[in-house]
């Protein structure tokens, strides 16, 4: 990611590097394949890594390779399961890797695991997911390869001769850019969960299986895990899972006027969220940011009421079925990608969206 | 590792736009950056309090290193009016064009440059992540280039035993909260929330106004290999900016007729149409719920 902090002369910059396309130096010409790190945590695939491998298949398949997977863990049983569900997503080879020290996530081990992995068996692609853990670890192992790494994709694409073309967001979200690592192998990538769609299951595909045994000994690792305190469910918001989403923007005015967008949530039985100047005020947690820095959303119905639909909040919406759009501007970039539209203050319509679709809702059950 | 010597945190911060929207001008394309007013970045006060509270608890020193133009001599001086003791600001042309790896090694020379001149580092915080950026790739990158432990999205330091050079974190991780213990020198990455970036005492507005910011170019770190730095060092190159295209199917606008509740059944109307079966789903929800 160039330095955000020159637009200016990044873009400048850019310009006149355009062309500057150099051959890829010898030793890096060996490498190949598409790699995605798979993130497991208390046993679990993450499915931001089942979206990765749809999306790594893609990839691997425009440039005729294999699509490889690596799993780490201590526990057998998970691993196995894992690596099939991997098969069953899209990939050709699974790297599993199995010891005590993998029992939970720490960046020195995964860090070490995985630069190794990536030495040894040489893919020109490695995709990790845009969480905590898949940051932590792609923003060490780039750093260790001294290699190139494009955060929080919202595209990826690949040309003929293997060079990734990462598009993101960019100028804190006001534009997008594409990004590539030229001459630097593997070329990196994170992708936030819910950005790409899950891929299709194909039960019973299944692979090859490359084991590793990295043999680490635990009085070599200076940082030890204590304890896991796991959230309360009651705390959790789902919104990238979510099927209804309702979210509000700075068009509310007030925080207390926050309170509409909950009362219609309540009546979709939807998560609620916000735009991220709803959590800079504090009307909202950082945990309910729609957009691209906060969460991705994929709902059959998103509605946005006072909301202008800035490019880092549309990268995080897009992926809706129907997107409804309530704002009293009609030039607001939101009616740019929304499928229903309507002029209007969200302060009025959305009491009134919340009394027309109970009585909707109360009618329709009475006359069934 | 520590000893007995007083900690010393240097807390990484960035210079950035006010306004997390850059403007676009609509004709042109191109980004508005003229009268944009400049902040320091809004999650690095979390690391700054956070290195403040350390040193009220267990003494020592706080120093405030900032890598941009000559301009970031300001935020510098608003971290030293919060209560940083020194600031370093790293600026050289050299490191325009920047990408995260350049970054991370540009301001890891800074850093051992700083251990030298005013003892080494046992701390290092970065906030979670820029607001401009958005990477969180920097302190990782700062972190490994180092060899310190590399701590993010830390909510809570538990305990810090700087004789010991022991050290207790809370780390959020994926569905809840990882307690972890480790050895200094560390790499933290702070969590927004955790803490509230106090109010500057009259005092300290009077010490910082008078105070010296250190200001470093490449040679002075020890850079001796530009090539490392700036476009030369990025391993990444921006190809293309542009704005998103419009969606090709334009939306169905909703007249506004009459009153906010005949408006309103007008877009449930058009919203259940394009989505029956969403519809029949909450039928069965409400039915289910009202027995």
């Amino acid at each position: 990611m160039a330095d955000t902090a020159k637009p200016a002369a990044a873009k400048a910059n850019a310009g006149s590097r355009a062309g500057t396309k150099k051959e890829l130096p010898d030793h890096f010409k060996a490498y190949r394949h598409v790699w995605v790190a798979v993130e497991i945590e208390h046993g679990q695939v993450h499915s931001v890594s089942f979206e990765l491998l749809g999306e790594g298949r893609k990839l691997a398949d425009k440039r005729g390779v294999e699509l490889g997977a690596v799993v780490m863990g201590d526990d057998r049983a998970a691993l196995d399961a894992a690596a099939a569900q991997c098969f069953e997503y899209g990939a050709d080879v699974v790297y599993v890797v199995e010891d005590p020290a993998l029992a939970h996530y720490r960046n020195e081990t995964s860090t070490s695991v995985l630069t190794h992995l990536v030495e040894t068996y040489k893919p020109e692609i490695l995709l990790l997911g845009a969480t905590n853990l898949g940051r932590d670890l792609a923003g060490a192992v780039a750093t260790t390869l001294r290699t190139g790494l494009t955060a929080d994709c919202t595209e990826l694409a690949i040309d003929e001769e293997g060079s990734l073309a990462a598009t993101r967001p960019t100028f804190g979200g006001s534009l997008l850019c594409t990004i590539f690592t030229l001459n630097f192998r593997p070329q990196m990538a994170t992708v936030r969960p819910r950005v790409m769609p899950m891929p299709a299951r194909q039960e019973g595909r299944t692979g090859r299986i490359v084991e590793y045994a990295p043999a680490i000994v635990e009085a070599d690792i200076v940082t030890k895990v204590l304890d896991f305190l796991a959230d309360r469910d009651s705390d959790k918001a789902n919104l990238p899972y979510a099927d209804i989403v309702v979210a509000g923007g700075l068009g509310l005015r007030s925080a207390e006027n926050f309170q509409l967008v909950r009362k219609l949530a309540e009546v979709l039985g939807a998560e609620y969220g916000g735009s991220r100047p709803l959590v800079q005020k504090g009307w909202i947690t950082a945990d309910r940011q729609i957009g691209q820095t906060g969460k991705t959303i994929r709902p059959r119905l998103y509605i946005a009421a006072g909301i202008s639909g800035a490019i880092q909040h549309r990268v995080g919406v897009e992926g809706a079925d129907v997107i409804v759009a309530i704002n009293t501007d009609p030039a607001a970039p939101i009616f740019e990608f929304a499928h229903l539209g309507i002029v209007a203050d969200a302060v009025t319509l959305l009491p009134a969206l919340t009394e027309a679709l109970a009585a909707r809702l109360r009618v329709n059950r009475l006359a069934s | 590792m520590t000893g007995s010597k007083p900690l010393h945190s240097v807390v990484c911060i960035k210079q950035v736009p006010d306004s997390a929207q850059i403007r676009v001008h609509p004709v042109t394309n191109t980004i508005m950056r003229q009268g944009v007013p400049t902040i320091i970045n809004p999650f690095d006060l979390f690391a700054l309090e956070e290195a403040l509270r350390l040193r009220d608890r267990l003494g020592g020193s706080v120093t405030v290193l900032c890598m941009g133009p000559m301009t970031a001599e300001d935020s510098l001086r608003k971290a030293l009016t919060f209560g940083a003791d020194r600031a370093v600001l790293l600026s050289d042309r050299y490191f325009a064009g920047s990408d995260t790896l350049a970054t991370s090694y540009a301001l890891s020379m800074a850093l051992e440059q700083i251990g030298r001149t005013f003892g080494t580092p046992d701390v290092v915080f970065t906030g979670k992540q820029t607001i401009d950026g958005d990477t969180a790739q920097v302190g990782p990158g700062i972190a490994r280039r180092l060899g310190y432990n590399q701590l993010t999205y830390i909510s809570k330091i538990r305990e810090l035993d700087p004789a010991a050079g022991v050290l207790t974190v809370e780390r959020r991780a994926e569905g809840g909260t990882q307690v972890l213990e480790t050895r200094l020198p560390v790499l933290i990455t702070m969590l927004e929330g955790t803490n509230e970036m106090r109010r500057g005492g009259i005092d300290t507005a009077l010490a910082a106004a008078k105070a010296e910011v250190t200001i470093w170019n490449a040679a002075a770190v020890g850079i001796e290999d530009l090539t490392r730095c700036g476009l030369r060092g990025s391993p990444t190159i921006v190809k293309k900016v542009f704005a998103p295209s419009a969606r090709s199917e334009k939306a169905v606008m909703i007249p506004v007729e009459g009153t906010p509740y005949e408006s309103a059944r007008a877009v449930i109307e058009a919203m259940f149409a394009r989505l029956p079966d969403v519809e029949a789903q909450l039928l069965e929800t409400a039915a289910q719920s009202a027995y």
